[in-house]
């Protein structure tokens, strides 16, 4: 077999020649992007051309710090590593300047450093390792996310990749990989937490002269995106773990199916795969051990439930996208009726740090049940969004606390949702609990893809329930009975409920309806639709209870049921409210107490936001 | 002069398409897909002609359009504008963003302006949720949003 070693050394040797130069390191996955550093890309490599500046210039994808993107870094060779953030064309052409040539770091806009052989640069400066959002972070599927170039399969190898599968084809045979594996204790990263070792073990036991490995790279949960940053900053690892299922599994081709509103991805993972076909990676007789595979893109097409595996499977086949009934499992008969193993991205980004580093190291971390480390996706109103993998067990209160930084504005905590329109809510009472599969499931969430949308006091909770059932409802494939319909009967009520017009009985038929689809849906989408509709009947009856007997909506959301009134006491008579007004509700004289006439107040909230003196209370 | 003999561009292109993917498995979605690539919607002709290459029936054809969200029967604009009302933007206020783009344009979800400059989608995450709320133009994400900057995103997109 043809040995990686020498390539890695030689990779190496570069990665230490070009760290003699300065480097400077712009994050560039989709969120870096949209924050604006395409724009920041550009004004620097326009100097560095302009200028002829001795500096190399170099992309990465996410490192996580959502809040503060873009991000740029420098790396001079006679300095620690810092990173800025918050930064435009402008402020980036200053970090060049003044740090990449002369050596002077600019600190207001320096987010952290990551200290050389123990020297920092300023002690102002938070240390990388330190900051709280992440100190209690651990890097396993991501560690490479952010640090290498995710174009170079070069330095993917340089820093250990492809070691593994090296590893597996020349030293293992399919069911010491499938016991490695096993012993992990990895379970499925997708949602549904099944233990990652047994499921290849039972694609491996089917017989069949052909299989097929699947990547699910759907991620069509709202509020998660830590599979879109793993294939945009790592993607050689989900190959490389996917080239390792196909040798345990016996497989020789594999399809990743991708949603369509990742272009980036689609674009990384397409040059991933040439690369690695071309540097014998992939293809025919990798690495000169036999063993081949191929591997294929599929862009989706915008369907929520093809995140299922069996609608994913007739969506590869150029099918509707609805799922099959089952059994049999797709390890029996799956893609084209093969013996077929689906994963996570996620999943597979896990699998070659398993191989390397050994099970026991990887079973070192979590839970006694749950394994490893988990990738979250920290959104909604907390203070610091962003993406952070942290040891299963850790608390919700942790996570939301101490690495998100708390609730935004200084609002107080009420809900954070996990796992999607699948999951549930938990509230603040429960914010203690580990994050591990079994916990999350016993309070009525799930762990799910990883998720967390966090609600402070101004959202309602039936609002949500419903934004989900819509969510759910539009989705449903239309297959089976009673997701089809039950789900729309359940919206029906949330409206109803919503617009003021909810009806003594309507709680008890929510839940009446909700245990009928859950038991009786035919696939997972509908079996768990009910479930942010149980949560938040579980926690927040009484904002149901609210609604439909009180006609209030506490957190001043459900419009039908709002009244905007001017406090005399509070208003100056400054006027600003009656000029945004759009129906000319609101009269006053000048210095006078101002008035809202409520039959013309079409609640557009519009007059709330330019009063500067809190003087008009909507409730 | 005579231009019968000429192919139209957008048909050569669908030959060539169909002439790499017949006798595929599975060739339906990818072809779909890059045959809107070419026309920007699915029009009827060139679904009338994938079945007959592809030996997949119309009706069958159809079901898979109608399924997916991603496929158009109708010409949509030349710039497709995407606003998340997944759950992270909508607890930041994306409601109030796809207002104002409707606003902006005068038209409603899944509309197109007269001009065909834009169509407007919602759509359930676009994966940019730490900078919620978000919404894309083409291939473009731009986050962060406050209704005020949808005017000057608006005037980037021809
Ligand atoms: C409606 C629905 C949507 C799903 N969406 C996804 C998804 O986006 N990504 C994913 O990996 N799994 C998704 N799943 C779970 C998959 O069916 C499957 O369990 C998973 O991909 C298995 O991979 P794992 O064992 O690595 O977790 C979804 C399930 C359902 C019912
Ligand atoms: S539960 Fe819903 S999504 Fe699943 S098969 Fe039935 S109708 Fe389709
Ligand atoms: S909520 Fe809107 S309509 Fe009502 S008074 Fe204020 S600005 Fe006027
Ligand atoms: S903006 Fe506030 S202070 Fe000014 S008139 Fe209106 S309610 Fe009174
Ligand atoms: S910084 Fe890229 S995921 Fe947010
Ligand atoms: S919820 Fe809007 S980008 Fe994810």
């Amino acid at each position: 077999m043809i040995s990686l070693a020498e390539k890695r050394k030689e990779y190496q040797n570069r990665l230490v020649e070009k760290a003699k130069k300065t480097v400077i390191v712009v994050g560039m996955g989709t969120c870096g992007i949209a924050a604006g550093g395409d724009k920041v890309w550009q004004a620097l490599e326009n100097a560095v051309k302009n200028k002829n500046l001795d500096i190399e210039l170099v992309y990465s994808g996410c490192i996580g710090l959502c809040y503060v993107e873009p991000i740029m870094e420098v790396h001079r060779p006679d300095m620690p590593r810092v990173i800025y953030g918050n930064v435009n064309g402008e402020t980036a052409l200053k970090i060049l300047e003044e740090h990449a040539l002369n050596g002077k770091v600019v600190s207001d806009l320096a987010v952290a450093q990551d200290p050389k052989e123990g020297k920092t640069v300023l002690p102002e400066i938070p240390i990388l390792n330190e900051m709280p959002f992440y100190k209690k972070q651990v890097k396993t599927a991501i560690a490479n996310c952010g640090i290498i170039n995710p174009d170079s399969i070069e330095e993917y190898i340089a820093y250990g990749g492809y070691e593994a599968l090296e590893k597996v084809l020349s030293s293992m045979s399919q069911t010491q990989v499938i016991e490695e594996v096993k012993k992990s204790g990895l379970r499925g990263r997708g949602g549904g937490g099944f233990p990652t070792g047994l499921k290849w073990e039972f694609a491996y036991k089917s017989p069949g002269d052909k299989k097929y490995v699947i990547c699910n790279a759907d991620e069509g949960d709202p509020g998660a995106f830590m599979d879109r940053s793993v294939l945009e900053g790592d993607p050689h690892a989900v190959l490389e773990g996917m080239a390792i299922c196909g040798y345990a599994i016996g497989a020789d081709e594999g399809y990743i199916y991708v949603r369509a509103e990742y272009p980036l991805a689609i674009k990384r993972l397409e040059n991933a795969i040439a690369q690695a076909e071309k540097a014998g990676l992939l293809g025919e007789n990798i690495l000169g051990s036999g063993f081949n595979f191929k591997l294929r893109i599929k862009a989706g097409a915008g369907a929520f439930v093809c995140g299922e595996e069996t609608a994913l499977i007739n969506s590869i086949e150029g099918k509707r996208g609805m799922p099959r009934v089952r059994p049999p499992f797709p390890a029996q008969s799956g893609l084209w009726n093969k013996p077929t193993n689906n994963n996570n991205v996620e999943t597979y980004a896990n699998i070659p740090g398993i191989i390397r580093k050994g099970a026991d190291w990887f079973a070192g971390m979590g839970t006694e049940k749950s394994k490893g480390s988990k990738v979250f996706a920290l959104t909604g109103k907390v203070n610091r969004t962003g993406l952070a993998e942290v040891p299963i067990g850790i608390t919700i209160r942790e996570i939301i606390f101490d690495i998100a930084g708390g609730i935004q504005n200084n609002k107080k905590f009420k809900a954070v949702q996990i796992g999607g329109p699948s999951g549930g809510c938990i509230p603040e009472e429960y914010l203690d609990t580990p994050v591990d599969y079994d916990s999350l499931t016993a309070l009525g969430a799930m762990m799910g893809s990883g998720g967390l949308v966090v609600m402070d006091e101004t959202t309602c909770m039936v609002d949500v329930a419903r934004f989900f059932l819509n969510f759910t409802q539009k989705e449903s494939c239309g297959k089976c009975t009673p997701c089809r319909e039950g789900t729309k009967r359940m919206l029906e009520i949330l409206n109803r409920i919503c617009d003021g017009k909810g009806k003594p009985e309507d709680i008890d038929t929510l839940e009446r309806l909700s245990n009928v689809i859950k038991s009786t849906a035919l696939c997972g989408l509908g079996q768990s639709a009910p479930n942010p509709v149980l949560a938040t009947l579980r926690y927040f009856r009484n904002e149901y209870e609210d609604h439909i007997h009180n006609k209030k909506c506490t957190a001043g959301v459900c419009t039908a049921l709002l009244e905007y009134k001017i406090d005399p006491d509070k208003c100056k008579g400054c006027g600003a409210c009656k000029k945004v007004c759009p129906v000319g509700a609101i009269s006053g004289e000048k210095k006078e107490a101002h008035e809202i006439d409520a039959g013309k107040c079409i609640k557009c909230g519009s007059c709330i936001e330019k009063c500067k003196f809190d003087a008009i209370i909507k409730g | 002069m005579c231009c019968c003999e000429k192919k139209d561009p957008k048909q050569e292109a669908l030959e060539a398409l169909l002439a790499k993917y017949k006798g595929q498995k599975g060739a339906l979605i990818p072809v779909l897909q890059q045959t809107q690539d070419i026309y920007g919607y699915l029009p009827k002709e060139a679904l009338q002609q994938i079945s007959r290459e592809l030996k997949i029936p119309l009706s069958e054809i159809f079901g898979v359009c109608t399924f997916y969200a991603q496929f158009h029967l109708s010409p949509r604009g030349r710039n497709i504008i995407r606003v998340c009302l997944g759950t992270a933007c909508h607890v930041r206020g994306g409601a109030k963003i796809f207002e104002r783009v409707q606003q902006e344009l005068g038209i409603k979800d899944g509309e197109t302006t007269e001009d065909l400059r834009f169509t407007i989608e919602s759509v359930a995450c676009i994966g940019a949720c730490g900078l919620a709320p978000v919404i894309m133009v083409n291939d473009d994400t731009h986050g962060r949003l406050t209704p005020d900057q949808i005017p000057d995103i608006l005037a980037q997109y021809e």
